[in-house]
C-alpha cells in the first residue's frame, strides 16, 4: 500500500489564455486530513475536479490512490468519494431509496448494499425515517447522511467540496467529528472550506492565491511563519496579494 | 447493466412522485385532444341564421324547413323585413341571413331559375366562406330534389367531394398535430429539466465523479421519457379512435415506428437544451420558445405552410414537428404506406443525428 494518497507534480489547466491553476504541487499522506483554502476563483475547484477525474490537466502530473489523472479516470473514480455543499441527495426519493441508489450507481451487490445501508441507519439513528423522503429531513441530517452516503462504496480518498456550507456551528462541530472519526480509519479528508475555523482542524493546509499555492504546512506552523495568532490572519495576509480573486 | 437498470427506476421515481410532471404527461394530451375536438372545431355548428322571407311562398317554405332541419343552423327568426336583418348582424347575434325574393316559386316554376341572397358575416372570414359553403349546398340539394319531382331533363349540378374528409372532420388535421405538440412537449421539455435539476441540485456532479458513465447518465435519462412518450402516443390514438371517432386507416406499427423517431428527434433537443441552460426555468422557456412556439406555428397543423412567405417556409423546413405532422397524416388519415413518406423520414434521421452529435459534444465540452 502507498504512503501517499494523493501526489501532485506541477499540475496546471489552463482554460483559453485564463490559467486556473498555476503549475502546482504537493502530497496528501493517507489518512490526513488535508485543508484546500483559497478565496473564490483562486482555482480549488478546477484542481479539486483534476483530481476527481472530471476534467483533464493541461500540463504536470497527478496521481490519485496510485492512479494516474490522465489514463486511470476509471479507477480513480471508483475508489474516491465526493460530497459538495449541495448534499447531493434526491430530495424526493425516500432515505433508504438514495442509500440504495448511491450503491447501486457504485455496483455494490443488493446484500453489501443491505448490510451497508442497516449499519448506516442504525449509526446515523435513523430507523423511524428510513421511509421518509430526503427533502422533509433538517439540514443537519441530510449532511449527514449525504457524508455517509458519499462513503457507502468504502472510498480511500473522500473529497469534501465546502461541506459545512450554510450550517449551524453545532452541526458543523458534529460534522467535524465525524470526519475525525473517519480519518482515524485510514480514509484520507481532501477538504475545502471558507471556515478559518475549520481549517484549524486540519492536519495541514494550502493555501491557492491566483492559481498557485502560496502555503502548505501544519496551521500551526503556518501561524509561527506569519507571527500571527489564528488562520484567519494567515489567509488574509496571503489572499490581500491576489490579483484576480476576490476576496 | 444492473446499475443501469437502478438508474432508470430511479428516473420513474422521480415522474411518479411530482404530481405537476404527471399532470402534464398524462393529462395534457387528454385536454388538447378534447379541447381540440369539441371547442376549437372547424366545424360550424349551430349557427343563428334570420330569414328574410318576401317570397313566402311553397318553394320558400320548403327551403326553410330544410334549412331548419339542418345542425348546423338554428334559424332565429323569419322576418318580412330587411332593416331587421341589418339589426341582427349589428347586435351580432346572428352569423348569416338568407333572402327569399318576391316571386320565389314562381321564378322557379316558370323561369326555370330563382335567386336567394345569401349575407354571412365575413368578420371571421373563415366561419364566414365555411357557412356560405353550408348554405350552398342545402340549395343545391333542394335544387335537386326539385329537378327529380319536376322531370325537367337538364341541370347542372356539382358534385362535392372531398377526398380524404368526407365530412370535413376537423380531427383529421389536429390529431396529428396534438400528437407532434405533446410529444415535443414531454420529450423536450421533460428531459431538459430533468437533467438540468440534477445539475442545479448538485446531484449531477455526484453521478459524474461516480465510475457510472456519464453517456449511460444520459441514456438512462432518456428511456423513461421514451416509454412514457410512446404510451402518450397510444392514448392519444385510443382517443381519436374511440372518442372523436377517427380511425387509423394505415398501419399502426409505422405510426408507432415514425413517433419512436420524432420522439428521439426531440429527445435529442432537449438533450441540447440542458447542456446550455443552467436552471429548470431557463430550460422551460426554451423549450417553451423554442419548441412549443415553432411546433404550433410551423407545423401546419394550426395555418397551411403553403399561405407562408417563403423566408418563413424555409425556416418551417427547420422545425422537425413539420415532417412528423406530414408523416402522421399520410399514415393515419391517408392511410399510405412507408414508400410515401421516406423522404420525411429521412429528414426526420439527420436532423436526429445532427442534434445528437452537437449535444453530445456540448455535453463532452461541459465537463472537461
Amino acid at each position: 500500500m502507498e504512503e501517499q494518497a494523493i501526489k501532485v507534480e506541477k499540475l496546471t489547466k489552463r482554460f483559453g489564455d485564463f490559467t486556473a491553476v498555476d503549475e502546482i504541487s504537493f502530497e496528501v499522506t493517507k489518512g490526513e486530513i488535508f485543508g484546500f483554502l483559497g478565496a473564490n476563483g483562486a482555482g480549488k475547484t478546477t484542481a479539486m475536479r483534476m483530481l476527481c477525474g472530471l476534467s483533464i490537466p493541461t500540463s504536470g502530473n497527478a496521481s490519485v490512490v496510485g492512479f494516474d489523472v490522465y489514463e486511470q479516470t476509471e479507477n480513480i473514480k471508483r475508489n474516491i468519494g465526493y460530497m459538495s455543499q449541495r448534499f447531493s441527495l434526491y430530495e424526493d426519493l425516500t432515505v433508504i431509496e438514495n442509500i440504495k441508489f448511491f450503491g447501486g450507481i457504485y455496483g455494490l451487490r443488493n446484500k453489501q448494499i443491505k448490510e451497508k445501508s442497516d449499519s448506516l441507519i442504525e449509526r446515523l439513528g435513523l430507523q423511524n425515517e428510513t421511509k421518509k423522503l430526503v427533502g422533509a429531513l433538517p439540514l443537519g441530517w441530510k449532511q449527514k447522511l449525504a457524508f455517509s452516503v458519499a462513503l457507502i462504496h468504502e472510498p480511500q480518498i473522500i473529497f469534501l467540496d465546502e461541506p459545512t456550507g450554510g450550517v449551524d456551528p453545532v452541526t458543523r462541530r458534529q460534522f467535524w467529528e465525524m470526519i475525525y472519526e473517519i480519518s482515524e480509519k485510514g480514509i484520507t479528508v481532501f477538504v475545502t472550506t471558507h471556515y478559518m475555523d475549520e481549517a484549524e482542524y486540519c492536519s495541514r493546509v494550502t493555501i491557492m492565491v491566483d492559481g498557485r499555492i502560496e502555503a502548505l504546512d501544519s496551521p500551526r506552523k503556518l501561524k509561527e511563519r506569519f507571527n500571527v495568532s489564528s488562520m484567519d490572519e494567515v489567509f488574509y495576509l496571503l489572499a490581500r496579494g491576489a490579483k484576480k480573486a476576490v476576496i | 447493466m444492473k446499475q443501469f437498470l437502478i438508474f432508470i427506476k430511479k428516473e420513474f421515481a422521480h415522474v411518479l412522485r411530482d404530481r405537476r410532471t404527471l399532470l402534464i404527461l398524462f393529462g395534457l394530451p387528454v385536454v388538447q385532444i378534447l379541447v381540440f375536438g369539441f371547442a376549437l372545431s372547424n366545424e360550424v355548428k349551430n349557427s343563428r341564421v334570420v330569414i328574410c322571407d318576401y317570397a313566402n311562398d311553397e318553394s320558400s317554405h320548403k327551403l326553410i324547413s330544410k334549412i331548419e332541419a339542418s345542425q348546423y343552423f338554428d334559424v332565429e327568426k323569419i322576418t318580412m323585413t330587411y332593416n331587421q336583418i341589418e339589426k341582427s348582424f349589428k347586435e351580432g347575434k346572428i352569423k348569416a341571413a338568407i333572402v327569399f325574393p318576391v316571386n320565389f316559386d314562381n321564378d322557379l316554376q316558370h323561369l326555370h331559375k330563382a335567386q336567394v341572397q345569401i349575407i354571412s358575416d365575413a368578420s371571421d372570414p373563415n366561419t364566414g366562406n365555411t357557412i356560405n359553403n353550408y348554405l350552398s349546398t342545402i340549395i343545391t340539394d333542394y335544387q335537386v330534389q326539385l329537378i327529380e319531382n319536376i322531370k325537367v331533363p337538364l341541370r347542372i349540378s356539382t358534385e362535392i367531394r372531398m377526398l380524404y374528409n368526407p365530412q370535413l372532420k376537423a380531427a383529421h388535421n389536429f390529431v396529428p398535430g396534438v400528437m407532434a405538440l405533446v410529444l415535443m412537449l414531454v420529450c423536450v421539455m421533460m428531459t431538459s429539466i430533468s437533467i438540468v435539476r440534477e445539475k442545479e441540485m448538485g446531484t449531477m456532479e455526484v453521478l459524474l465523479v461516480s465510475p457510472y458513465r456519464p453517456i449511460l447518465v444520459i441514456l438512462s435519462k432518456a428511456i423513461p421519457y421514451l416509454l412514457l412518450s410512446l404510451l402518450n402516443v397510444a392514448s392519444i390514438l385510443l382517443l381519436s379512435v374511440y372518442v372523436l371517432e377517427l380511425p387509423i386507416i394505415g398501419s399502426v406499427w409505422l405510426l408507432f415506428l415514425e413517433s419512436t423517431l420524432f420522439i428521439i428527434t426531440s429527445l435529442c433537443l432537449g438533450l441540447l437544451i440542458s447542456t446550455r441552460a443552467k436552471t429548470q426555468q431557463e430550460a422551460m422557456l426554451f423549450s417553451m420558445m423554442g419548441m412549443l412556439l415553432p411546433t404550433l406555428i410551423f407545423s401546419g397543423f394550426m395555418f397551411p405552410v403553403e399561405n407562408f412567405p417563403w423566408v418563413l417556409r424555409m425556416i418551417s423546413n427547420l422545425v422537425p414537428a413539420r415532417w412528423y405532422y406530414i408523416i402522421v397524416k399520410t399514415v393515419m388519415v391517408k392511410g399510405l404506406g412507408f414508400s410515401s413518406i421516406w423522404k420525411e423520414t429521412l429528414v426526420l434521421v439527420a436532423m436526429t443525428f445532427f442534434l445528437l452529435v452537437v449535444s453530445l459534444k456540448n455535453f463532452k465540452k461541459r465537463l472537461a
